[in-house]
């Protein structure tokens, strides 16, 4: 992981999300086993499998993203696997292929990609999937984040 | 100043389009389709296209071309290597790629050379005997048109939402239409009281 100075951990200000501030770059992989509020930059991927991702409106993520819903305020590249939905708000941008259950886009949000609405399998829930994810076998790793203590970030 | 043009606040209304009635004639009985939408991602247009069981894949088309050329429209269209750069941005698909293409009213803000180059690289990425679904304004009288956010609100009707106006590099009559596609298997004229061409384009 590589941080830009003043690199900080901001302690849960998002109710209860695991927060990536403005100032804090991530190269790497997020396994996250809550809510995650990245407002920084991230290359790599995340994956929050049972879990809400929100890439804030100062968020830059190259990444890519499988989580249980996304909501962009900020950029992201990379291709987005939302499992219930993903928004894409005003002023976000999104260039990536989705595939998810559900979209929400807003007037203004700038999307290049293409949609796949893939409703989900009766019997075939994310915690499944998960349980049999290299997130949830992966030892907790070194983490740079004492507030944000449930996201795992792997180099 | 958006993607679309610049002037007065949005005005919204809805209409009939015979043009779409007979684009989702084409692709509403098979599902899975690869549908390109030209006019950028809005959420009627994306629920409609997924709801059908299609993929939709979205291009904000002018905006795009704003960015490679300048807001003006005209800096430079007929640049080589900015055409190839914009077709790369725009529409880098495989052969055959697409089963249905709503192009909107995109192709009357550029000018010959860029619109032949994309007309071409239509032509190589949507499928044969696909179709398109272009409009065109009829007045060539025009100094300035206006500019539409087109949303699909049922099979065969549209809200349009008007964002300003904005010079077309060309008008077309029906014969240089004819022309335009000369490549393509068929081409199908509606003509609406807002004196918008509706063209289907069958490759």
């Amino acid at each position: 992981m590589s941080s830009m100075p003043p690199a900080r951990f901001e302690a849960e200000p998002r109710g209860g999300a695991a927060t990536i501030g403005k100032a804090v770059k991530v190269v790497g992989q997020i396994f996250s086993r809550e809510d995650l509020y990245v407002d920084g930059e991230v290359e790599g991927t995340v994956e929050a499998l049972e879990h809400k991702l929100t890439i804030g409106p100062n968020g830059i993520v190259r990444a890519t993203i499988k989580a249980r819903e996304v909501v962009a305020l900020g950029t992201i590249q990379g291709n987005v696997e939302a499992t219930e939905k993903i928004e894409i708000r005003k002023d976000a941008k999104l260039t990536g292929d989705i595939r998810t259950a559900r979209i929400i886009i807003e007037d203004g949000a700038y999307f290049k990609g293409s949609i796949d609405i893939v409703k989900p399998e009766p019997g075939k829930g994310v915690a499944k999937a998960q349980a049999s994810s290299p997130a949830a076998q992966a030892a907790p790793a070194a983490n740079a984040s004492a507030a944000a203590s449930s996201p795992e970030i792997k180099r | 100043m958006n993607a679309r043009g610049s002037g007065a606040a949005p005005t919204l209304s809805s209409r009939p389009s015979r043009g779409l009635e007979e684009f989702f004639t084409q692709i509403r009985d098979t599902s899975g389709l690869h549908i390109l939408d030209l006019g950028g991602a809005t959420q009627k247009n994306v629920s409609f296209i997924t709801d059908l069981g299609h993929r939709l894949y979205s291009e904000d088309f002018l905006r795009i071309m704003n960015e490679a050329f300048g807001a003006d429209d005209t800096v430079d269209q007929s640049n080589p290597g900015r055409i190839e750069y914009f077709l790369k941005q725009t529409l880098d698909y495989p052969e055959g790629h697409f089963d249905g293409v709503l192009v909107w009213d995109v192709l009357e803000y550029l000018n010959p050379v860029l619109l032949n180059a994309v007309v071409e690289r239509l032509h190589h990425i949507v499928r044969k005997k696909a179709y398109m679904l272009a409009f065109f304004h009829s007045d060539d009288k025009l100094e300035a048109v206006p500019c539409y956010t087109f949303r699909i609100a049922h099979l065969n009707t549209l809200e349009i939402l008007q964002q300003g106006m904005r010079r077309p590099t060309q008008l077309y009559n029906n014969r240089s239409l004819e022309k335009l596609f000369g490549r393509f298997e068929s081409v199908k004229f509606f003509l609406t009281r807002e004196r918008l061409r509706e063209v289907i384009v069958k490759v």
